[in-house]
């Protein structure tokens, strides 16, 4: 860990400007920051408090909901308009991490958590995302945990929040503050692929900095879940997680929203996989269709290839539980 | 004088449930481990690991390490104080053959992660980031990391690591008799490379005493096996060295041989004559031994009802460049069962990682992880029950040593874990079994370990208050081994449990050896049984010749030590109180030491296992490959159990880690880089909370006279057979017969 200033912001025009210039970084739960800076990941001159900005609120807010950037992970899921109206985020932030980690981290360091890539958290080897144009050991390396979707040849890394794939599939907005003001960017705008540039998660201008998430108004109460795969039954990333919405209109699924987890460098989301389930019955056929469409993109590597397969089956399942209104616990592991 | 020694005292404390001695001081954070203590001007060190996996270093720069405000030194191999010249001096007391790792030696690279310098510094965070800024150059080759790749390359150590047996000769035709069989099982097994991961990482405190003295607080599961390496390798008088670690937070066999955090701090605090500590990171817990690659193939012939007519088990195993490392892998498939064509090897090859270390029953739970697979194939191929085959297999005697056993309930193992599990009510039909959506799978194994001793002194000292103490150098690795050694010398003495404080690992006490290999509760345990006793005889004799003593013409083997008296055997109306005794004697203390070794003539006699037989359902979702391990009955024969609380903890453990080893852990090694890349605890998966339900643990009785307590040892039986007896039951559930484990979801899609 190398040495850095601190400074402690009390707006967010403070934080904005302290994070200009200098090579800084936000903290506030510090759940992922502090690890990476303990492995020479992130060598940051100056890191900025953001803790006192008055960013810890969750406000009803044009129907929806809006979650302050520093609200934890905790307070988020265990918040009854939350747990209520957006189970479906409620449950894939309580399928992340341990209870001591979701009572420190927050809505923006979820967000921007970075990569579980064995190669980019150890500097002793080449990672593009950590050192550009270092290379990728993880092609043709130990890539178990690598993506399958939208990869680069510079890039398989993952991201590995489950709360952000609730996010994607609940269509939730951004909203961020930086020097030339406020903005909102549409969660699917949010994080990006990993293309030439693997060393940028996001597409965060420099200076910026989250203020809220934005749920906007709908019903997602009764037709979700957040099925979550992997190698143990707690405490471990998704190999493949799926948050999956589903509008009913009797027997027809109106609409149908699913994101997938642990499968690229952002939540993966397939709009042909989604439109070709409107307006068709909630079936094992059509769930099956939907799964094969989103699949035939897959460009998987030696150790991971099962996750396509894996993928598959759990944007089935993810759907059937979605589509019988019985969405995956959190507390009892069997899957439903 | 009396010299007879009788085998106990009362049976008051000694097999009876008791909670840890140790517990409060545990949980409440006075038990201090070797990283924790401090000392006064303590320099911290910081290790900077190595990037490459074979080559040299070409350059090394630490200026701007050095030039950090806080630094004292950095330390390479440019700038090594001396250590001893011959390997020799290195080969710690359980080193297999070869030429032990030297930490900064020259710029060689035999591993990734190897160390290549270490920063001392005034703090440890100015360590750490001042490592951060060493500068290493190397000149790199390509490694060979892969074990199957070097097959080819395979050997038969030369040199025999001591106290490891190698195979028996082979007897029979194994091939013409596995030709000739109808029915037949040859297969390849696997076990993933795995990391001990205690929780505690390796730490050294080095004290600086002045005068060239050290005190040195090293996380080692015995200090007798640090104080001799430190003495041979700084040549250092032992007298000059003391050794201390009370506690350990774990240690699985990764704390048997001194580690090269030991080595480096006592090169840093003899060099500035300074007190300096040195921590390993979690990361660099991954820079040293593991149970290694080891490629099986188990090849079983049998007559159409399932007597074996040939057995074969040939295993290569992966070692480092430098050294041999040996363990038993394929003797337990002829100690288990009874063959009259057996034919068993064991090869190593040499790749370019670390040398692999002990770990939990090492070798047990790689080989007979293989053999009860291929067992458990071989009963569906010639449709037996699993339990119906074994005992048709049964082993009466030891053919590898051509002697019987001296005690082996493993018949019992089978029957009342059969019983308690419910196995009678299972359909043997793959597949047949459901829970809602989950299938069901029920599989069972065995599991067997030698039951050890080792010559092991202790000593005790009876002080006139009625209070004892006891104690010897060998470590409590979070066992009971405080407790058990508490219970054996408060019976021992007649006292109460309160009045017993025991000391360990400290080379100021008896000397012991490492605790490993499940053999601390026996050796120990009578070394301490029988310094008490001398006491008692002691103290007896103090009594007897007391003014119209009640013991007057009563022999010592008459007597009975209870409550802190002594009185005649049926008649506790004719006592002496210890104190009254100890003060008529006109003694404030009566101080004994003895030892305890292996009964050679009974070890010539007789081979000593212990066995147990597992069972486990597993809950398998087969559509997205999610298996639970809803419940484990593991029933054990160890001989007598001296505290079923803790014995119980012990086997829980080691089920808890059989679990691990059955479905999640792996060491993953990129084979370009030649590095274990999931080096930390949120990619190497142990078993969580969520992962383990029920696990019912059954001690079977088990007479066995190989030691006086009639002891066998718990600390590895609780792992071996238990990934197994899982992998078995996931056949069960799925009809799929996976033979490299872990067992993993990609496993069950595939």
């Amino acid at each position: 860990m190398n040495r850095f200033d601190y400074v402690r912001a009390g707006t967010v025009a403070e934080a904005v400007q302290a994070l200009s210039g200098a090579n800084a970084r936000l903290i506030a739960g510090g759940t992922n920051l502090v690890d990476l800076m303990k492995y020479n990941v992130e060598r940051p001159d100056r890191l900025v408090d953001i803790t006192r900005l008055p960013l810890n609120a969750i406000e009803d807010h044009e129907g929806g909901l809006r979650i302050g950037a520093l609200v934890t992970n905790a307070i988020a899921a265990y918040d009854e308009r939350v747990a209520s109206r957006y189970p479906v985020l409620a449950s894939a932030i309580l399928a992340g991490a341990t209870g001591q980690l979701r009572n420190a981290a927050t809505t923006g360091g979820n967000l921007n958590q970075r990569t579980r890539c064995y190669y980019f958290y150890d500097d002793a080897t080449p990672c593009n995302k950590r050192e550009p144009g270092t290379g990728c050991p993880a092609i043709g390396g130990v890539n178990r945990i690598h993506a399958i979707f939208g990869i680069s040849p510079t890039c398989i890394a993952t991201h590995p929040s489950d709360m952000c794939v609730a996010l994607a599939a609940l269509d939730a907005e951004i909203r961020v503050a930086g020097p030339s003001g406020e903005r909102s960017i549409p969660f699917s705008e949010y994080h990006r692929l990993p293309g030439g540039t693997p060393q940028f998660d996001n597409t965060l201008q420099p200076g910026e900095i989250v203020l809220s998430v934005d749920l906007p108004a709908q019903d997602t109460a009764s037709h979700y879940t957040y099925l979550k795969l992997r190698d143990r039954l707690s405490y471990a990333f998704a190999l493949v997680s799926v948050a999956a919405i589903l509008d009913l209109d009797g027997d027809t699924v109106s609409r149908a929203r699913f994101a997938l987890g642990g499968v690229a460098h952002k939540p993966w989301r397939n709009a042909e996989a989604e439109a070709f389930l409107q307006g068709k019955a909630p079936t094992r056929e059509n769930f099956e269709a939907a799964a094969d469409i989103v699949i035939r993109e897959a460009t998987p590597q030696d150790g991971n290839a099962f996750k396509v397969e894996l993928a598959r089956r759990a944007i089935i399942r993810g759907l059937t539980q979605a589509a019988a209104g019985t969405p995956q616990s959190v507390s009892d592991k069997r899957i439903a | 004088m009396v010299t007879t020694i009788s085998s106990t005292g009362t049976d008051s404390f000694v097999g009876t449930a008791r909670s840890r001695v140790d517990g409060p001081a545990k949980v409440t954070g006075l038990a201090k481990y070797a990283g924790e203590f401090a000392a006064p001007d303590l320099a911290h060190g910081y290790v900077v690991s190595g990037g490459i996996a074979k080559g040299r270093i070409t350059a090394i720069d630490t200026t701007s390490a050095e030039a950090v405000p806080g630094v004292i030194k950095v330390y390479t191999h440019e700038n090594r104080p001396r250590t001893a010249w011959l390997d020799y001096n290195y080969r710690d007391a359980v080193a297999p053959p070869g030429s032990p790792f030297r930490a900064l030696y020259d710029d060689a690279i035999h591993y990734s992660g190897q160390p290549v310098a270490l920063v001392v510094a005034e703090d440890f965070e100015t360590a750490r980031y001042a490592a951060s800024l060493v500068r290493v150059t190397y000149e790199a080759e390509l490694p060979a990391v892969n074990v199957g790749a070097q097959a080819e390359l395979a050997y038969d150590p030369p040199m025999k690591r001591a106290g490891i047996k190698p195979p028996p000769e082979p007897w029979g035709d194994a091939d013409g008799a596995f030709q000739a069989a109808p029915k037949k099982v040859a297969n390849d097994y696997r076990l993933a490379v795995e990391h001990h991961n205690p929780m505690e990482p390796h730490a050294s405190t080095v004290v600086w005493e002045g005068g060239g003295k050290i005190t040195v607080y090293d996380k080692i599961q015995g200090v007798s096996n640090s104080h001799g390496y430190i003495a041979a390798v700084f040549g250092m008088n032992k007298e000059d060295v003391r050794v201390l670690n009370p506690y350990l937070g774990g240690g699985f066999g990764i704390g048997l041989r001194p580690q090269y955090q030991l080595f480096l701090a006592v090169l840093a605090a003899r060099d500035l004559e300074r007190s300096v500590r040195v921590t390993l990171t979690r990361d660099q817990m991954f820079t040293f031994g593991y149970r290694p690659d080891v490629r099986q193939r188990v090849s079983l012939g049998a007559d159409a009802e399932g007597r074996l007519q040939s057995l074969r088990h040939d295993a290569l195993s992966g070692t480092s460049r430098f050294e041999d490392y040996q363990e038993v892998v394929v003797n337990w498939s002829a100690i288990l069962y009874d063959c009259d064509n057996v034919a068993l090897t064991y090869n190593l090859t040499k790749i370019d990682t670390y040398t692999p270390a002990d770990m939990r029953a090492p070798g047990a739970v790689t080989g007979v992880l293989a053999l009860e697979i291929a067992m458990d194939e071989l009963a569906y191929e010639t449709g037996q029950d699993p339990i119906a085959l074994r005992l048709k297999n049964y082993s009466e005697s030891d053919r590898t040593e051509g002697k019987p056993f001296g005690s082996k309930a493993l018949r019992a193992c089978y029957a009342e874990g059969a019983d308690r599990f419910g196995w009678a009510r299972r359909n043997p039909e793959p597949r047949s079994m459901r829970d809602g959506r989950e299938l069901v799978g029920w599989g069972m194994a065995t599991g067997v370990w030698e039951s050890l001793m080792q010559q092991s002194s202790a000593q005790a000292t009876l002080t006139a208050d009625g209070k004892l103490t006891v104690g010897n150098s060998t470590g409590d690795l979070g066992t009971g081994t405080y407790t058990i050694l508490t219970q054996i010398a408060a019976d021992a003495l007649g006292l109460q449990m309160e009045d017993v404080t025991t000391k360990l690992g400290d080379t100021d006490l008896a000397e012991a050896p490492v605790a490993g290999g499940s053999w601390t509760a026996a050796s120990s345990g009578t070394a301490v049984m029988k310094a008490c006793r001398k006491i008692a005889a002691e103290v007896f004799g103090m009594a007897r010749a007391m003014d119209d003593s009640p013991l007057a013409n009563v022999d010592f083997d008459r007597v009975v030590f209870s409550d802190g008296r002594i009185s005649v055997a049926g008649d506790p109306s004719r006592s002496v109180s210890l104190v009254e005794a100890m003060r008529a004697g006109g003694v404030d203390k009566v101080e004994a030491t003895d030892s305890a070794g292996p009964d050679s003539g009974h070890a010539k006699e007789f081979s000593a296992y212990t066995h147990s037989a597992i069972f486990a359902e597993v809950k398998v979702d087969e559509d997205l490959g999610q298996i639970r391990v809803t419940r484990i009955v593991s029933a054990i024969a160890a001989g007598k159990i001296i505290n079923p609380k803790t014995a119980r903890s012990q086997i829980l453990g080691g089920v808890v880690m059989g679990i691990g080893s059955a479905l999640e852990e792996e060491s993953m090694l990129d084979h370009t880089i030649g590095r274990f890349m999931n080096h930390n605890l949120a990619e190497y998966h142990v078993p969580v909370n969520a992962d383990i339900h029920d696990i019912d643990v059954i001690f079977v009785e088990e007479e066995d006279r190989a030691n006086p307590m009639g002891v066998k040892g718990l600390g590895e039986i609780g792992i071996v057979g238990t990934a197994a007896a899982i992998a078995n039951a996931v056949f069960h559930a799925t009809g799929k017969r996976i033979r490299e484990l872990p067992i993993t979801v990609d496993k069950i899609l595939g």
